[in-house]
């Protein structure tokens, strides 16, 4: 589907962005585990823990501490991340950059900006006792600073620099980049639905509501990419994954509600209530990345129906 | 693109400066907060306001019971906290409902609800002291009158942080190393009841009712109680459970008269089975 660069520069840059997302995506999981395990003011100081950098590691403390640790590493990874993008930008011409690369160390400085503006979410959580808008926004700004620093890792990979063969034409309405659009929006909504309801803000109805809706959004898009793009391997990869993605947190988020009922009157959070929590919280952040980066691919690989476009020329889809 | 070309090192290093000073402001204003901060001082009381008459005042004894079986209690795996654990022989369990002797009911605060806004009560100055034992709290639940000292004691190998969660009053969340001093605390508004819990254990739950008038007893194994020295008149009895709420009865205390109540509460299964 496409033919490779001379040459890479983004290469490293794009490892490391990669490092840096898988170390998010741990992020996410100990973030979620202070939360399950009801430690989040187990640490009542901050930024230090306890007035120093290594307190007990007993009980909460494991959990809050820990995530404050691995924070702090994937604000040192962000910044370089930053750092790096700038400078590899900086030193080629506007030119020969791939498509979206100008806008790459805007992307790099932004997801800076989230993850100190998620520390300080954090100090502010902890230091007035876990209001609920504030622990809602804490979580629902890891989930973007994620999808940034994923989307970061495919717009420098070798995939996104390589000039597609051909476009795909997209004449069906609504088209797939609304589609793909929508169902960002709705994933995004419904976690910040679901932040609220673990933090207290609201009830489980509204996060149930937005379930249904994006259940059927994300079946759509899965449902036009396979129906419209067939014969593209990366939009049929991308509606399985979604499909799956989908079923499977479905089916966490019932068993992780079913646990919590059961272990309501037990005297503290028990291991398998945890496990489903933890697992339900990162997978809805997995369904996040997958429709945004579902979205970027879109948007590399098909025109729609009536866009004035260059080399490559349009093609139409091979179905529809 | 060519925009952003435009940008150079130089020109973009002040506004990372400032941002750099503004996120150190931030956080240096945020770390200030949160710990260590001083109790609030209870309202003062009705100048006009004189102590209750002795030779008039009257008592209100009773017991509370429990109307059937008390939900089983709970294990608590301490497992993650073996300084604890250790402490006690028997898996330790949960105190959400503790039945008393004859079919009483522990740990019920009991109080009277009615107006005293007439009479002065001396403060009470000698410290009401909750421990910290085996990673549970003793006593589980207490009471105290608005700016009474509250002495929190941790008496594990272990760190706690004390944390109770009021609506009325100001919330606090202070950390406890083992062997450190006594943290003293008051509350300055009553409430029934606050609860009281450390993060870094769970299981650790606490209540504490707070009050603006002597009138209030906790129920202990006997599951009695006596309010002593109440000014004659018409008061609600009222009975509060962690787990099984509120219950009032209306009592009457003619001079010098001591009266009996008994509140029974409905053993439902809310709190475990």
């Amino acid at each position: 589907m496409t033919t490779p660069p001379p040459n890479r520069p983004y290469q490293n840059v794009h490892r490391f962005a990669v490092f840096t997302a898988a170390c998010t995506f741990l992020l996410l999981i100990a973030g979620a585990l202070v939360t399950s395990n009801d430690a989040g003011l187990s640490v009542p100081d901050w930024p230090l823990s306890y007035g120093s950098l290594t307190p007990p590691m007993v009980g909460g403390i494991f959990y809050e501490h820990g995530h404050r640790m691995i924070a702090s590493f994937v604000g040192l990874l962000s910044i370089a991340l930053a750092v790096w993008l700038w400078r590899v930008e900086s030193r080629r011409p506007a030119s020969e950059r791939p498509p979206v690369k100008g806008s790459l160390r805007w992307l790099g400085v932004a997801a800076l900006g989230a993850i100190v503006a998620q520390g300080l979410l954090g100090g502010l959580t902890v230091l007035f006792f876990l209001p609920p808008s504030v622990s809602s926004a804490h979580a629902t700004l890891a989930q973007l600073f994620f999808a940034t620093v994923a989307s970061i890792a495919l717009l420098t990979s070798a995939w996104w620099e390589r000039e597609p063969v051909s476009w795909f034409r997209d004449p069906r309405s609504p088209s797939i980049h609304a589609l793909a659009l929508a169902a960002v929006a709705a994933v995004f909504l419904q976690l910040i639905l679901g932040a609220a309801f673990r933090h207290k803000a609201f009830g489980i109805i509204p996060h149930l509501a937005g379930a249904v809706v994006v259940t059927g959004l994300i079946f759509w898009l899965a449902g036009a990419l396979r129906r419209r793009f067939p014969a593209v391997p990366e939009l049929r990869f991308a509606a399985r994954a979604l499909h799956i993605l989908i079923g499977l947190q479905l089916l966490l988020g019932a068993a992780a509600w079913w646990s919590r009922l059961y272990a309501a009157s037990f005297p503290q959070p028990i291991a398998v209530t945890v496990a489903l929590t933890v697992a339900h919280v990162v997978l809805g952040a997995l369904v996040l990345v997958s429709t945004v980066l579902v979205t970027l691919v879109c948007y590399r690989l098909v025109r729609p129906a009536g866009a004035i476009v260059g080399s490559p020329a349009p093609r139409p889809s091979t179905a529809d | 693109m060519s925009k952003s070309r435009t940008l150079r090192p130089g020109s973009s290093s002040g506004a990372l400066w400032y941002f750099a000073a503004a996120i150190t402001l931030a956080v240096a204003m945020m770390s200030c907060g949160g710990k260590g901060q001083p109790s609030e001082t209870a309202a003062p009381a009705n100048p006009a306001a004189k102590p209750v008459d002795a030779a008039t005042a009257g008592t209100v004894t009773g017991s509370i019971k429990l109307d059937g079986t008390a939900p089983k209690p709970r294990n608590i795996n301490m497992a993650a906290e073996p300084n604890c654990a250790t402490q006690h022989s028997t898996p330790a369990q949960t105190e959400d409902v503790v039945p008393g002797d004859g079919g009483t009911l522990q740990n019920v605060v009991v109080y009277l609800k009615g107006d005293f806004s007439q009479y002065s009560f001396p403060p009470m100055s000698t410290p009401v002291t909750i421990d910290q034992k085996g990673c549970q709290y003793h006593p589980h639940v207490l009471a105290l009158e608005t700016g009474e000292p509250l002495s929190v004691v941790n008496s594990d190998q272990t760190t706690h942080n004390i944390h109770p969660v009021p609506k009325d009053n100001r919330e606090w969340n202070e950390s406890q190393p083992p062997g450190a001093s006594p943290i003293m605390q008051s509350f300055a508004r009553p409430e029934v009841s606050i609860p009281v819990k450390c993060n870094v254990h769970p299981w650790m739950k606490a209540y504490i009712a707070v009050f603006n008038n002597p009138y209030f007893q906790v129920t202990g194994k006997d599951g009695a109680f006596t309010i002593k020295n109440v000014p004659p008149g018409t008061y609600t009895v009222t009975a509060w459970h962690e787990v099984y709420g509120s219950s009032e009865q209306m009592v009457t205390i003619g001079p010098s008269e001591s009266k009996s109540v008994t509140i029974t509460f409905k053993a439902i299964s809310a709190a475990s089975d």
